[in-house]
Parts: structure tokens; sequence; C-alpha cells
């Protein structure tokens, strides 16, 4: 695929031109770095990682690649947990780290402008003494950029409230396949033509690469109320998250956590959450007046349906004690089992008792165990099937198993993925969600930006069925182990 | 031509064009009006086989909006496709047909104490396809967003007759390109939508209505005061024009414990930016501002629409002020003050007005777009504006959706 060897070296030599040798990386252990994401079981190496400063020479560099046809993966920090920055055989990796800096902060108009390797913390950082925020707020916040996170437009625990990344992003500047740049919307509202922005954001890399984005920020809240109640079973935890939504509640966040993610969490950070079979977090912002009424409120719902205690933070610390358990849960399976696969299907909210249910009963027959921990508020679950590889066949079941439970959250009306992409990972399993003129019809997207298929091939849209493919288990990203990142 | 879709649809379903068909004066020559989504697709393969100029419509009420069509054949009605297929409470979500218009959907999804938080032109007319071919939003964008952020999926009868869903029935998904996207504000170019899935809010508890005079010289500090103030607003619209003293209108939605603090803390942060606050609760409603701007056209008026960064406001009615000393008449509404979207009309304008306008609008990242003007004056005004550098993408996605251009041809920026 893509060129000769002879092409290729070409191709390097033009770009060491172009950047100068030491950003050019072609050393076996320099590229090991690359080689996968967060999603650490897929792995290729690229045949090189090229380390570009500013946007014109990412368009240089895709330019060069357009001419000799060789296929190019963009990064961030590889964070993300589907594959989607897994390098193409025989492809180059344009490491996006270099463009990290804010090129405009505009409080009065509520807008911010960086390149794609700032770190999506660091938005927040700066606007905060402003009084603003920027909402997307992955796991990863501390360590993944938000050119990754326009790739796979990347949610959080506000999603519900507050929107994904596609609802914050409001312009791009964007180098096509063939080096072109284009704008696609800005920093006013409605410009006009096709929202291109807008179907760039979660195309994880296959439309081109972001060189610029105008991000919106939102105004702190004037109150924010995080607490969490205890329950006997997820069904009761289940029921009292549909009364909230019922009684017209929207809350900031609602995420739910089950027996053995309990465990895992207060093994690896000592939460200190009450011991229960299910954990409801739920966050509350807004004016003052108001939160502390709806604080009552969902309180009395939760105690009505079984809640044995619950507990409001009184403090910024407690807050933060209270989210680090939630966030260090995927990690934190370490503690309870040497090896799990996590998913990231969606169901529809309603359907949550149903499903846990059917899971464990998937669970039971397999001899598996699988953990829980989910948004409960938009249906946006995370199992967490868990193994161990030195058991002759069982990493064979533990992929059957989060295959069927994909499977499970299509069914029910759901989604394949509500944060995580698609990648390498699902992409075998988008026929289980659209039939073939629904993927049809993206691959008409995908050809007018993309003809050649350059951007990221491979990621998103199904192989020719050939065999099988499953989700793969879940191995500790170097950062993560390192303890610089969480990841969910 | 006519058998065959009658064929389809039935001999009731298709008939020949009266005046009340004709868009911005051209005469298609007859209507279908398809009764299932796949009569639809199967009416567009038909068109792209024999390359029929094909209008989609759903109430028509903003069919004069764009470029006039280079010509057209068939008007594709999805008036029969009105039905709300799906409200599920528990999830906030509702599936439903194009041809529904928005306040039958509303008057269904308030049953359950929920709504589509968007308040678009001529609602009891307007349809869903409608609203989402032209992404038309209203003053509570402000709050919950435009269209595209509250249409969780699609489904789409592309030009050759594909039937495509895209998106999907809940809140959080990433699964594939965003296609409910691309199709909002796309104005029928690339394929007609049949149904539709949306994200609700919980109708408010209580809400209340403040309305504030105010001089022309303090609606930027205004704007900027509604801001701080954000949280207690719901929707704020504010009018101004050279025959009238500006008026701003506030709704603001909570608790019924919590109504009256929120109203209060809007009416002191208004006081202090020098607006009259004495017959605040006056009951003015007037948020149909906007739909007076185009039920009022003067045979020589001119409206658009104009999107600016917010912080711009002050910005702009300077630049109207400037025009007004040359003897140009216009009205203004602020119709999502936060968000920078605005509709304008200019009475009797020269073409160089509009230009000059665009002009200055584009020194601050904003843009224009004529949405209604004289019959004879269209072709002069460049409807869209200009189209910068995604163009040629543009035009390479509408020939992958609709190789043969029978859908609305000609009406689209740069002439798609």
């Amino acid at each position: 695929m893509s060129g000769s060897r002879h092409t290729r070296t070409l191709l390097l030599a033009d770009i060491r031109t172009l950047l100068g040798e030491p950003s050019v990386l072609v050393r076996p252990e320099q590229l090991r770095t690359y080689e996968c994401d967060g999603l650490t079981n897929f792995r290729v190496v690229p045949t090189a990682v090229v380390l570009p400063t500013n946007a014109e020479q990412v368009q240089e560099i895709v330019r060069l690649c357009h001419r000799d046809g060789v296929p190019f993966v963009s990064r961030g920090s590889g964070t993300g947990l589907s594959g989607g920055a897994l390098p193409v055989e025989g492809g180059i990796v344009i490491s996006l780290a270099r463009l990290n800096r804010i090129l405009e902060v505009d409080i009065p108009n509520e807008r911010v402008v960086v390149e794609p390797g700032v770190i999506n913390l660091h938005v927040t950082q700066k606007v905060a003494p402003y009084g603003y925020f920027y909402a997307p707020d992955p796991s990863s916040q501390s360590v993944c950029t938000i050119g990754g996170n326009v790739a796979e437009n990347a949610g959080g625990a506000h999603c519900l409230k507050y929107g994904f990344t596609t609802t914050h992003v409001l312009g791009l500047e964007v180098v096509l396949s063939d080096g072109s740049l284009v704008t696609l919307g800005g920093k006013a509202p409605d410009t006009s033509g096709y929202d291109l922005c807008g179907v760039f954001v979660g195309s994880e890399g296959t439309l081109g690469i972001a060189t610029k984005v105008t991000l919106r920020i939102v105004r702190r809240p004037e109150v924010v109320q995080t607490m969490v109640a205890a329950f006997h079973s997820t069904d009761a935890a289940g029921e009292a998250v549909s009364r909230i939504i019922a009684a017209g509640i929207v809350p900031a966040a609602a995420e739910m956590m089950d027996r053995l993610s309990l465990q895992a969490a207060e093994a690896a950070v000592h939460a200190g959450y009450p011991n229960c079979e299910c954990l409801l977090l739920v966050e509350l912002d807004g004016v003052a007046i108001e939160v502390e009424v709806l604080v009552a409120q969902v309180k009395e719902i939760c105690s009505a349906c079984g809640a044995f205690e619950t507990r409001l933070a009184r403090s910024d610390a407690e807050r933060a004690a209270m989210w680090k358990g939630r966030k260090a849960a995927f990690a934190a399976m370490g503690r309870v089992s040497p090896n799990y696969i996590v998913q990231d299907g969606v169901i529809p909210r309603t359907a949550l008792s149903a499903v846990l249910r059917e899971i464990e009963r998937m669970s039971r027959d397999t001899g598996l165990r699988v953990a829980n921990v989910f948004h409960a508020g938009d249906g946006n679950l995370h199992p967490l099937v868990l193994y161990d590889r030195r058991i002759e066949g069982q990493e064979h079941r533990a992929e059957h198993l989060a295959a069927e439970i994909l499977k499970l959250c299509v069914r029910t009306g759901g989604s394949l993925t509500g944060e995580h992409g698609i990648g390498v990972e699902k992409r075998d399993f988008m026929p289980e969600m659209f039939a073939e003129p629904d993927l049809a019809t993206m691959q008409r997207v995908r050809i007018a930006f993309d003809p050649q298929s350059l951007s990221n091939p491979g990621k998103v849209f199904p192989r020719p069925r050939l065999c099988a493919e499953r989700p793969g288990p879940y191995e500790p990203h170097p950062l993560e182990t390192a303890g610089v990142a969480e990841l969910f | 031509m006519q058998r065959e879709i009658a064929h389809i649809v039935g001999t009731d379903f298709i008939r020949h064009v009266s005046d009340a068909d004709v868009i911005d004066g051209v005469l298609p020559k007859f209507v279908v009006e398809p009764g299932t989504p796949s009569d639809v697709s199967r009416v567009l393969a038909i068109a792209h086989d024999r390359g029929w100029q094909v209008v989609p419509r759903g109430g028509g009420t903003k069919l004069g909006w764009g470029n006039s069509p280079r010509a057209a054949d068939v008007v594709l009605s999805l008036c029969r496709l009105d039905r709300v297929q799906e409200h599920a409470p528990g999830d906030m979500t509702a599936t439903v047909e194009a041809g529904c218009t928005i306040a039958a959907l509303q008057e269904t999804l308030a049953q359950r104490g929920q709504r589509l938080a968007l308040d678009p032109l001529w609602p009891g007319r307007a349809t869903v396809g409608g609203v989402l071919a032209t992404a038309d939003s209203g003053p509570l964008r402000w709050s919950f967003g435009p269209p595209r952020d509250l249409v969780l999926g699609v489904t789409v009868a592309l030009a050759d007759g594909t039937l495509a869903r895209s998106g999907g029935k809940v809140v959080k998904n990433v699964a594939g390109y965003d296609l409910p996207k691309l199709l909002t504000g796309s104005f029928g170019t690339l394929g007609v939508i049949t149904q539709a899935t949306f994200r609700l809010h919980p109708l408010p508890a209580a809400v209340r209505h403040l309305t504030f005079t105010l001089d022309a010289a303090s609606v930027g500090a205004f704007i900027a005061a509604m801001r701080e103030c954000s949280l207690a607003t719901a929707a704020v619209q504010i009018r101004a024009g050279t025959e009238m003293n500006a008026l701003a209108y506030v709704r603001v939605e909570g608790l019924p414990e919590a109504i009256e603090a929120k109203a209060e803390q809007v009416m002191q942060r208004a006081n202090a930016a020098g607006a009259d606050v004495s017959a605040a609760h006056a009951p003015a409603e007037d948020w149909s501002a906007r739909e007076r701007l185009f039920e009022d056209l003067e045979p020589t008026s001119l409206v658009c629409k104009i999107g600016i960064p917010p912080a711009e406001s002050q910005h702009l009615l300077s630049l109207l002020e400037r025009e007004a000393s040359q003897d140009v008449r216009w009205r203004l509404v602020f119709q999502a003050f936060g968000v920078g979207v605005l509709r304008l009309e200019l009475r009797e304008p020269e073409r160089s007005v509009v230009d000059r306008l665009r002009s200055r609008l584009a020194e601050f990242g904003g843009s224009l777009v004529v949405l209604a003007c004289p019959a004879g004056m269209k072709p002069d005004a460049n409807v869209w504006g200009e189209p910068g550098d995604a163009l040629e993408l543009m035009r390479r996605i509408k020939q992958q959706f609709d190789p043969h251009s029978i859908l609305n041809p000609g009406r689209f920026l740069g002439g798609i």
C-alpha cells in the first residue's frame, strides 16, 4: 500500500527539508511511543512521526503526502479509547503537539481561538479568572488536546446539560487531504453555506486536520452542588434518575456506579463512598436560590426511591473527592481484575433496568464479571468486562461478551458509542447500527472531503467482511500508569 | 410524467399548480404529496432519472428565502407526513415526521410537560422539515442552542431515491458522521428530510415576561448587562429602528420558588444599564416582532439576517445610524441577543447599502444574508454574500449527494 519504500524515502527527505531533521522521527524506539493510542491492544508502527509547529507546515506535509499517495494520521495526546489515532501501515503520523498556542481570548464575545495541540483543561484555566469555563470535560482533560476532542466529539460527565464538543466548536480551520486550507464556520454564528464545521467534529480525523479551532466558552454557574446517594440496587438508583428527569430537573451530571466499580474505586483512591450496591452522584448548578430548591427535591426523590444515605459536598474539596472515585473508575479496575475491556454503548435511559438485567444474565452465562459505570442522565453506559488473560480462552469470551453488550445497546435503540468514537475498535460493528445506504451516505461525505482516502484511512467505516472483529481488551495507557491521566 | 408519479402516490395526491405554488416568480409544473417516506424516495428516484427539478416544501413559509430556483418542475410537498411518531418523555426525545408543524409537535409534547426548546418563525405553519432545512431559530436559542444542537437524527431521501438514516435516537451518540448537522441549514439542496428525532427539554414550571424601553445608545450596555445575569434569562429580544424607541423583551424561566428573585435580578441589571424599567411588568407580549418584519414588508423593503460576534451589537448599531443619517430607514430585531443573530429590515435601500453593510460586517467576522426582498431586486442582491474558501468543498458535497442537481437548483450559496 501507499507507495513504494523509495517514494517514502523521498517524502521523508522533503519533510526533513521542511521541518529540520529533529522534527522527523524514524528510529524504532522513537516510533514506539506512537504505535497506539489509549486503546493499547491495537498497535501499528508508522513509517515516521513528524512534528510540525504551525499550520503552514501541516499544509505542506499533507501536500507532500498527497503528491506521493502516502496516508497520514493526525494525533494529539493519544488518549483516545477507540484506536482513532492508530497509525496506518506505511503511513506517517502528524503529531500536533507543538501547535499548542492559545491564539485569542475574547471574553466579551465568549470565544477562545486555539491551535489543536492545546490541552483541554488549559482553556478553562485561561478563562477561569473571568468567570468562564470550557464545558466539555472528558476525564482525560488534563492531558487530552482540543484537536483530539474535535476529532472524537469528546463528551464528559456534564454533557446532558452543557452538550458535547460539537456544541462548543463554532469555527475551524482545516487542512484537507490535498493540502488546501479551508475555513469552516467562525466567530460569528450562522455563516453562509453547509454546516461543515458540524460534520467535521466527530469525523475521527478522516476528513482532514484541524489547525485552528474557535471555541465557545460558558459562564460559570453561580453555585454548584454535588451529592451522592446510596441505594440497595441499580434498579432503585435508575428509578431515582427517572423521577428526577420526570420532575423536569436537568442535572449538570448524574453518574451511577455499581458495587464492583465502587470496590475498585475505593481500593484505588479511597473515595470514602457509602457501602452500597449502587451509588448515584448528582450535580446541580445554576442560580443559588434555584439550586437550593433542586437539591432538596433530588434528595427527596432519592429517599423515596430507597436511598439509605445521601451526602452533600460541603466544600470544593469534598466535591473533588466525590468526583475522584468516579473519574478513577476505569483505571481502578486493575485493582479487581488483571484485564478488562471498556465499552461505551448508549441506551435510551428508560431501558436501563432491562439492559442491566440482561448484562447480568450474560455475565452469569459466561462466568465473567461486568462492572458498570455510567452517565445515567444520558444513557451512556461504560460496562467493563473483567477477565484474566492467563486463563485459556477467557480473553476470547470477554471480547465476545463485550460485543454482545454493544449489540444489545443498539437493539434497544441506542448507539455503539457515546463519546469514545468508532475508530478501529468498533468499525466492524457499524452495520449493527447502520444499514448499507446509511453508511454509503456517510461515504459520500468522505469522498467529497478526501477522495483518495489519505486522511486516517481504515477508521470509522467497516472493512469488507473478512472475519468478525471484536472489541479489544483494555490495557493501561502509559500516561495512565504514570498517574498523569484518568480515562473514561 | 404525471402518470408515473400518480402510480406511486395515487391520483388524489398529484395536482396542477396554482398561483400559490409560485416560488420567487418561478412556476413549477405540478405538486406531489407523497404519504410515506418511501414514496418520497420513489418520486425522487424518478425525478432523478428524468432530470426533473424538485422543490421540497413544508408549510411554504420560508420558500422565498435563498436565490430564486434556476428551474422547478415538481413541488414535493411533505404536508401528508405530519405525524408525531414517538414521544419518549423519560428519554426526553421525540421522533416526528417532516411535515408536522412546530405548533402541533409542541402541543403533543406539552401533554407530558415537555417541549422542543426552539421558537422559529410562524410555528403554526412552519414544519419540522422546513425549520431544519433553513436552520431557523428564535430567541430561545440563547439558552438552548440552534436546531443543529437539538436534532439527534434524521431520515433523508437523497436525490437518487436512497433513503438513509443518520444520527440516532439517543441524546449522546458519536457513531459515524454527524449528517443531521450537514442537512440542517442545507435548504433542501442535499436531500429531503422525511423525519427527525429531537432532544427535548422540560416545560418551565414558571415564566415571567419583562419589557423595558431603551435609548439606542444604551443597547450595547443593556446587552452586556443581560449577559452578566445570563443564568436568569431564558431569552432576550430587542427591537430598535429609525422610527421607534428601542424595546427589550426578557423571558425568565424557572422554579416558582425562584422566579421572582430571578426577575428582580434582571430588573436591577437592566436598570443599572440605563433601561427604563418602570413598566417592566406590563403585559407586552411582543415576541412576534420578527414575524412582523416579514409580514408588514413594504414593496420596497428588504429583510436580512445578520450574524455577528455577540459583543459587536453596538458596533452594528453605529453602522446603521450612519446609514440612517443618509436617509436609510431600518428596523432591527436582536432575536437571540447573546448569540449574535439579528434580523434587519431596510426600507427603500440602494443596493449599495447592502454591499456597504456587508463589507463593514466582514471586518469583525459578521455576515449578512438577504431573506426577503422585492422580486426584481433578488438577482442583484447577492443573497448569500461572499462564499468564503470552502465553496469548492461544498460543491463537491452537492455533487456527491445530488449529481444531477435536481434538488432546489441554484438556490443555495454559490448557486449550488
